[in-house]
């Protein structure tokens, strides 16, 4: 398998896998935004600081309103972690590894890319955005269950599932890091059922509310959801989870000793805390070093497997 | 309202499928009848079910423009198939595998004792002003003799429904994707005319594909290692090279993914280390393969590729430098070349072509400017052309100047009244212009695409065919006659 062309699954399956969580993240705020007061409602900004986009958002003047972040998260060209840009880049990659994946998947993403182009503009509508995140979250998990259920378990195969689950791990602790900050300090009794209801957000925007109540506790709790969200193995969309599948499919790779240095550490940190106990900054630093090791087994890897960087930037 | 042909007028021009106003050929008789019985909602529902399935099969290829950079459009399909005759295409099938014979042997001549030219049959003055022969290829003898495996040659019809050759790719000819999935789309479209006609299939071209290649490896092994080598995703044809490569099963590389070692054998990097490949499917023109060969700034080839195909070390198709039978000039001596080569008469007629080079035959072409077709040498995509029915006074001057100053770089044709076929316009069907491009193989044996690419100049009255310039294509059936 050409180095060349796992890179490009690597990235198609992270950009996919990004679009996805976009989408969950923007579906979720738009319900919470709706069930609280308007007077302490957690507003749009949080959504920037979760993608990342810090930056990018406050480069261009404008002021910090749904309509503005919806439209920057979802369809804004300029902004490389939208929806529209991550669809984009994975075609662009799809489209330089046709020959190893199977032909429907870039049918398939070709047609969830021409869906976001052609109904960005109603997605960006009240009424329509909804729907336009819907169809953006069930076309992505339909090329994600395809490559699963037909893809041969070679190189590209595991490239596949390490992208897509270190974007995963990676969009986990930014929501958790971002969500959990104290957004209604006090103690009374309507900011504590209001608490609730923002851990429950969190749950829903990663489909795990269902399983946390039959599987954890029927209370939604800060304390249970972390541990929840990290630790739980068995929840495809813990980091945790995302984590051992990352290593699972490093196995099955040639050995590369600086790649499973960095795997390791991260797993050694996982299990050392107790994210329960965590006070909130401590946890933001811990998030921090999570997120410092996904990075560094990123470059890792693209050092042991992916080609060296052109000389030349651009082709003629 | 059911489509009406009453008013179906392919003027001068020989119809493939209409015998005059309202009259089927034989050939068509259930095509048209079809079309008949069918609403005109329903052709153009049929129509529009097509271009859906190209984009969602994202069939594509790739423009350039100046607004907007690199685009990738849609493929631009016609519904209705063009018919030939099983019989007519043996006798074309033939001709060309002569054509495509002589051609190697030709080129195979000229990188060794160039007896034609001693023999005074192929002028040395064409030879010395060649653009794409190759001083570096000289003494170089490739598996089997042959330099030119995948040849693709433009036919069109005349008036009197002649066959005519028009030219021969053989640098690295496209479209015989476009072919394959043209067929996928009409068997969605027309599936109830596939009863009728049984068309003989296409789907084989892929396997005779990777047979021939494989055949050129340096190594006896059971599966050897084959490459498409793309100059990447920005290439019109990029499309077509990552389609063959999947259908092959082969790998699709670029240039930085290969490197040539001090063994002289060639290496892709893969994520278990390096790997030796035995054959380079190259989509790339001889002066960018190879940067330690040819162009020094090339980055898309791979230096020391020239190396390795001299020391055998890999298979390289086509061979580089069998460019040089690819010129319109050579194209002229074609006929001259299968004689000598063969010691036959031609197959399939050439187009009558006049050489600018001859005094006798220029002054010709200067007095008839304004009936010719003025080709140069070395273009492809119809650019660089003058068609002088259709030219300004001061076009003309201009190519009379251009002749002048370099005539063996110019041929001219007479205007072709090429053949047309019904195709799709609004809710109904006009007559639009149409060419055929085959493939032909040369390995152990010579394969010829059953058909080819059909190529449709979709707007009225253009005679260009080309997709850079608003051409489409259709599917094309080779058919029994009852």
């Amino acid at each position: 398998m050409l180095s060349r062309v796992v890179e490009n699954i690597y990235w198609l399956a992270r950009y996919v896998e990004r679009a996805e969580n976009t989408a969950r993240l923007v579906r979720v705020n738009s319900h919470l935004v709706l069930d609280t007061p308007r007077t302490i409602a957690p507003g749009w900004e949080p959504l920037v600081e979760i993608a990342g986009l810090h930056d990018a958002f406050y480069a261009v003047d404008r002021e910090t309103n749904e309509r503005n972040v919806v439209r920057f998260l979802i369809g804004d060209a300029n902004n490389p972690g939208s929806i529209i840009s991550s669809l984009a880049a994975a075609r662009e990659n799809c489209r330089t590894v046709r020959d190893v994946l199977p032909r429907s998947s870039w049918e398939k993403l070709n047609e969830l890319y021409l869906f976001a182009k052609e109904n960005v503009q109603s997605g960006l509508t009240k009424g329509g955005r909804d729907n336009f995140l819907d169809g953006i979250i069930t076309g992505s998990q339909q090329i994600t269950g395809l490559l699963g259920s037909v893809m041969y378990r070679d190189a590209a195969w595991h490239f596949s599932r390490i992208g897509r689950n270190l974007e995963r791990a990676d969009m986990t602790t930014r929501i958790i890091d971002v969500r959990s900050t104290d957004l209604f300090p006090d103690d009374r009794l309507e900011s504590r059922s209001l608490d609730t209801l923002q851990w429950i957000s969190v749950l829903r925007s990663m489909s795990g509310y269902q399983i946390y109540r039959r599987h954890v506790a029927i209370r939604v709790s800060r304390p249970d959801v972390l541990d929840f969200l990290f630790h739980d193995a068995l929840y495809p969309r813990s980091f945790m989870h995302c984590v051992e599948a990352v290593d699972e499919s490093i196995e099955n790779l040639q050995k590369s000793d600086k790649v499973l240095r960095s795997i390791r550490a991260i797993k050694r940190k996982l299990r050392e805390t107790k994210v329960a106990e965590l006070n909130q900054e401590s946890l933001h630093q811990f998030i921090d070093e999570l997120q410092i090791g996904i990075m560094e087994l990123h470059a890792n890897l693209a050092l042991a497997y992916f080609p060296p960087p052109l000389e030349l930037e651009e082709a003629g | 309202m059911p489509i009406e042909l009453k008013e179906y007028d392919p003027g001068p021009f020989f119809d493939e499928m209409m015998a005059g106003k309202n009259r089927a050929r034989p050939l068509a008789k259930e095509l048209i009848g079809l079309f008949r019985k069918m609403d005109s909602g329903e052709l153009a529902t049929r129509q529009g079910a097509a271009d859906l399935a190209i984009k969602e099969m994202g069939i594509t290829f790739t423009v350039y423009s100046e607004h907007e950079g690199m685009i990738d459009r849609n493929w631009p399909f016609d519904i209705v198939p063009r018919l030939i005759d099983r019989a007519e295409w043996d006798r074309v099938e033939a001709g060309l595998k002569q054509r495509v014979k002589a051609l190697n042997l030709f080129i195979n001549d000229l990188y060794h004792d160039q007896k034609i030219i001693k023999d005074g049959v192929f002028p040395a003055e064409v030879l010395a002003e060649s653009k794409n022969f190759r001083p570096q290829c000289i003494g170089v003898n490739p598996p089997l003799g042959i330099w030119a495996h995948i040849c693709g040659s433009d036919l069109v019809r005349d008036e009197d429904g002649t066959m005519y050759v028009l030219e021969d790719n053989l640098r690295v000819p496209s479209g015989v994707s476009y072919m394959l999935e043209n067929r996928l789309v009409t068997k969605r479209v027309f599936p109830e005319l596939f009863e009728t006609y049984a068309p003989l299939p296409v789907n084989d071209y892929p396997t005779q594909l990777y047979e021939m290649l494989a055949a050129l490896s340096p190594r006896n092994v059971k599966r050897p290692t084959v490459a498409v080598l793309t100059p990447g995703i920005y290439n019109s044809a990029y499309f077509e090279h990552a389609y063959l490569a999947m259908e092959m099963g082969a790998a699709l590389v670029e240039g930085r993914d290969l490197f040539v070692d001090d063994d002289d054998c060639v290496y892709m990097r893969t994520v278990s280390g390096l790997k030796r490949v035995d054959v380079i499917y190259r989509r790339i023109d001889d002066e960018f393969i190879d940067p330690e060969a040819f162009r020094e700034d090339s980055i898309l080839g791979v230096p020391g590729l020239l190396r390795a195909w001299k020391a055998r070390k890999v298979g390289l198709a086509n061979a580089p430098g069998a460019g040089v039978a690819d010129d319109k000039v050579v194209y002229a001596f074609v006929p001259e070349i299968i004689r000598y080569y063969l010691d036959e008469e031609p197959g399939i007629p050439n187009v009558p072509t006049y050489r600018c080079m001859y005094p006798e035959e220029r002054r010709y072409v200067l007095e008839h400017l304004d009936e010719l077709v003025v080709k140069p040498a070395n273009e492809s995509g119809g650019y660089g052309m003058l068609i002088g029915p259709r030219a300004t006074k001061a076009e003309r001057k201009t190519f009379a100047e251009l002749i002048t100053k370099n005539p063996r770089n110019y041929i001219a044709q007479p205007t072709l009244g090429i053949s047309t076929v019904p195709t799709v316009v609004g809710r109904g069907l006009e007559p639009r212009h149409v060419d055929l491009r085959p493939f032909i193989l040369s390995g152990r044996r010579t394969f010829v695409t059953t058909g080819g690419l059909t190529r449709v100049a979709l707007r009225k009255g253009s005679l260009v065919v080309n997709s850079s310039q608003g051409g489409g294509s259709k599917d094309t059936w080779i058919v029994e006659a009852d």
